[in-house]
């Protein structure tokens, strides 16, 4: 059960990444077969809370992530359960035939963690943005896909993922993001969240852009349009039951991505539709064929057109 | 080595050999080069190194191999069917529809198969992952990782020796088959290996040279490998790719042959009557 808070405005006391180690360790100390495995970023990723808490449940496989992922993938195969941590675009992009054979193919487990997806790269800028990972991981068989929100639902995630087998991809925020969920919320995979009720327009998002499509719902509130908001956490596989439930009587749908609209969530909500041969207006707000640039991310979100207002006026055109 | 181990492993090694050509003449084509300069090293690993329980083929106890250059599947399938994982019968069946033995290794489907590999480089991280498993599970056993002269081309493998020399993962026996031969000619020609043992030992490998198809050298440089307490161990293996069959030794493209002329079935029928012959022999 999930509960969105009421007060939307408080970000998380300590980093997204600080409260997604936090949940390994307390993974590791319910099960000692759990380990992390971290290519040269544990200052930056926050990975050396756990070196520190449980050193002999740490690997350090320096800046070779290719090699970090097979040894997590043979680590699997005999019976550990391995966490990986490198920057989104080098966690899929970089690794995915390694992913793909050594992990999913060859029935591994390995929970990937891909942090500052999108805009919230920053000043690490274009080479180190994705606006793909989520469709390149969608391909892989049976591959679960997740773009966390706040920390609650990191850390949920995080120790739920160390309970299954098989290949979990997940994306967040390297920094503290607003909280959307109180404190103990908990949720299922393959089941989106209704975290704000509406009856003209529904939007679906995920990952931190639920923050401000909720802004959006609210400043369109006082226009007189009531839009309803799913936080689509898990992306693969989708609630397409909640999708074709939720869409009925709705004026239109817009989905909301820090992604590309090739692949990603909107790709996967159309699919739904399409199969269901369901007919709305239906936009896909997210960003098209650009590459990512320098900038601090509430430039880039801006720069990219991702925000709450550019949300807004998304919503409007498509009533018009 | 006794006399009569050595005779073991060699009729081992001729039955292995047998197989190959077998299997791979009446599927009609395969990977067929780089199966046979392995031969020895497959009979000495099965006949004699290698501990295992061929009727639990997940035994905790047992120790482990990882054959990163996938393509010699065949050569693998020979060694557990005549160490008794499967039936021979399985070898028949390799790359049917629905087979348990497909052209490069899975580990969801064949019994005694411990890494899914056959894109090239991925199995010398595996390998990595499983030494280190064994390591914090306190399971004092080995990885046996077999690579290919070729593979080494992929940038991945380079990667997983600094993490094996790193970790000194003594645990893991990094076998290289220096066969001098990768699919579209001399691996000097197509990117030049130079001189792998040194370029082993300068990654922080003991590292050692054997003729590849001396089995008592190879035996011996496996038992001075498990010796190593300090670092991570390579033993080179100078092959010959199409090992042990000159019909096939001086075929140039040798890496993957089909068994379409008359030629090439005559020469491949000679040595398995040559190696039957042998068998029956020595087992007389």
């Amino acid at each position: 059960m999930f509960k969105v808070l009421e007060n939307r405005n408080q970000k998380g006391k300590i980093d997204l990444t600080a409260s997604i180690a936090n949940a390994v360790i307390e993974a590791i100390e319910e099960n000692d077969k759990v380990v992390q495995l971290e290519a040269d970023l544990a200052g930056a990723s926050k990975t050396n809370l756990i070196q520190k808490a449980y050193p002999d449940n740490y690997i350090q496989c320096g800046i070779a992530e290719a090699n970090m992922v097979g040894v997590a993938c043979g680590m699997s195969s005999e019976g550990y359960i391995p966490f990986v941590h490198t920057f989104g675009p080098f966690a899929t992009r970089r690794v995915f035939d390694q992913v793909f054979l050594s992990g999913a193919y060859a029935h591994n487990t390995i929970n990937i963690y891909g942090s500052d997806p999108g805009f919230t790269v920053g000043p690490n800028g274009g080479t180190h943005t994705t606006w793909e990972d989520v469709a390149l991981m969608r391909t892989i068989p049976n591959a679960i896909v997740c773009d966390v929100c706040d920390e609650v639902q990191a850390k949920w995630l995080v120790k739920e993922f160390a309970k299954m087998e098989g290949i979990h991809y997940f994306r967040g925020n390297r920094k503290a993001v607003r909280n959307v969920y109180e404190p103990g919320s908990t949720f299922e995979i393959g089941k989106g969240n209704v975290v704000r009720q509406g009856k003209d327009v529904l939007v679906i998002s995920a990952g931190q852009l639920v923050s401000d499509a909720l802004d959006a719902a609210e400043k369109l509130e006082k226009e007189g349009i009531s839009v309803e908001v799913i936080d689509m956490f898990c992306i693969k596989p989708i609630d397409s039951e909640l999708i074709l439930k939720e869409v009925q009587n709705k004026k239109a749908l817009v989905t909301f991505e820090n992604h590309s609209i090739t692949g990603g969530l909107s790709s996967a909500v159309a699919e739904v539709l399409m199969d269901a041969q369901v007919s709305i207006p239906f936009k896909r707000h997210g960003v098209n064929e650009q590459f990512g640039q320098v900038g601090t991310p509430d430039f880039l979100q801006k720069e990219f057109k991702l925000t709450a207002d550019d949300l807004v006026d998304s919503i409007q055109s498509i009533l018009k | 080595m006794e006399k009569n181990t050595l005779n073991q492993l060699e009729i081992l090694a001729a039955k292995i050999r047998y197989d190959v050509l077998d299997m791979l003449q009446h599927r009609g084509y395969g990977h067929l080069g780089g199966s046979l300069s392995l031969v020895e090293l497959m009979s000495v690993l099965y006949g004699k190194q290698m501990q295992y329980d061929a009727t639990n083929p997940k035994w905790e106890q047992r120790d482990r191999v990882v054959l990163s250059k996938g393509h010699a599947g065949p050569v693998w399938y020979s060694a557990l069917a005549e160490s008794g994982f499967f039936d021979k019968e399985w070898l028949y069946t390799l790359n049917d529809g629905g087979t348990k033995l497909p052209s490069h290794p899975d580990r969801t489907k064949t019994p005694g198969v411990d890494m899914t590999t056959g894109s090239l480089g991925q199995g010398t991280s595996t390998a990595a992952g499983i030494a280190t498993a064994l390591k914090k599970s306190h399971i004092d056993r080995y990885v046996y990782l077999i690579v290919g002269d070729g593979e080494l081309n992929e940038g991945q493998c380079w990667e997983a020796f600094q993490y094996i020399a790193n970790y000194k993962l003594n645990n893991c026996i990094v076998i290289i088959d220096d066969n001098k031969r990768q699919l579209d000619g001399y691996t000097k020609d197509i990117m030049n290996p130079f001189d792998i043992s040194k370029k082993m030992e300068a990654f922080g490998f003991f590292t050692q040279k054997v003729k590849g198809n001396d089995i008592e050298a190879i035996d011996d440089a496996i038992n001075q490998a498990k010796e190593v307490k300090d670092k991570a161990v390579c033993i080179v293996l100078d092959t010959i790719k199409g090992q042990g069959v000159p019909y096939f030794e001086n075929m140039f493209s040798n890496h993957s042959v089909k068994f379409n002329t008359d030629e090439i079935n005559d020469a491949a029928n000679e040595a398995k009557q040559a190696l039957l012959e042998f068998i029956s022999k020595e087992e007389c």
